[in-house]
């Protein structure tokens, strides 16, 4: 299985999340944002965290619309797999990937702690080597995190089981405590915590391992 | 010509910020604001002379960057 971690200025943990991927078996290339194409036979994209393009405009806005973003739209319109962690969950939502946005915190501090997540669904490719209500502990550590999502659209999102997180201790004002939603086709993920941060015990714990290790049984079966 | 062009948050989308800024108007001892929404203000300066394709393009670039309309709406002027 091939994975391809985009790097944008100012993008961080994309090595991080590169690292993840290639524990769990993957063979990763690393893409640059000005690239107009994806590796052939990329299976899964990965988006990373940080502060795009100085999170100019809003964040992950002149992101959406760098030329790897319209490579990686068709990508997702084929049916491939995205993964977008922090900054990379703002840019599928500003690219229109992910329903909702991610506004200011409402504490409107900058948070960056571990904190408590439950997995929300197991029915995805992202999420079914946990358990359905498994507690996990992965960190955060982001400024626009609240999500934000009207009424239909959050009905929308229980209706069809699409919210993968949820927030143990809501840290952000995120509706419904959502940390993170796939798209219908249940093949893109958008998640504020950061996984990749997580798949080692001498770096803070494991947890996050789980959901690389099951995207590559996920997508072996597929 | 130019325009300005102000995004703010779609009235039913809590502003965090806005709510900060009254919170710390009421500390300075302004009484009776009973709200504030903040948003930001893009001015443009175009090449386009004709005023209806000068709009349009600027209503264009709202739709596809300047303003995300899943909570934000925008007001163009011409200037």
């Amino acid at each position: 299985m091939k994975a391809a971690v985009v790097t944008f200025p100012g993008s961080n943990c994309d090595r991080d999340l590169a690292v993840a991927f290639e524990r769990a078996g993957f063979e990763v290339s690393r893409v640059w944002h000005k690239d107009t194409a994806l590796p052939a036979g990329t299976d899964v994209v990965g988006v990373p965290g940080g502060f795009s393009f100085g999170d100019y405009l809003r964040c992950g806005a002149i992101a959406a619309q760098s030329p790897i973003a319209a490579a990686i739209r068709s990508h997702a319109g084929r049916g491939g797999y995205v993964l977008g962690i922090c900054n990379g969950f703002q840019v599928l939502t500003e690219m229109q990937l992910l329903p909702g946005a991610l506004m200011r915190n409402a504490g409107l501090k900058f948070i960056c702690k571990t904190i408590g997540l439950q997995v929300a669904t197991t029915d995805s490719a992202f999420t079914n080597d946990y358990a359905k209500g498994q507690q996990i502990a992965v960190p955060v550590a982001h400024h626009d995190g609240n999500y934000t999502i009207d009424a239909e659209g959050l009905a929308a999102l229980h209706a069809e089981d699409r919210i993968a997180f949820t927030y143990t201790n809501n840290p952000n004002g995120a509706a419904a405590d959502i940390a993170g939603v796939l798209s219908a086709n249940r093949r893109v993920l958008g998640m504020m915590p950061h996984p990749e941060r997580v798949v080692d015990p001498n770096t803070g714990g494991t947890d996050g391992a789980a959901l690389f290790a099951s995207l590559m049984g996920g997508m072996a079966l597929a | 010509m130019k325009a300005r062009v102000t995004v703010m948050l779609k009235s039913g989308v809590l502003d965090v910020q806005g709510e900060a800024v009254r919170h710390a108007l009421g500390t300075l001892g302004f009484a009776g604001v009973n709200g504030v929404r903040q948003g930001k203000v893009i001015e443009l300066d175009l090449a386009e002379t004709d005023k209806t394709a000068a709009e349009a393009a600027v209503k264009t670039m709202c739709d596809k960057l300047l303003a995300n309309t899943v909570i934000e709406s925008y007001r163009v002027e011409l200037i």
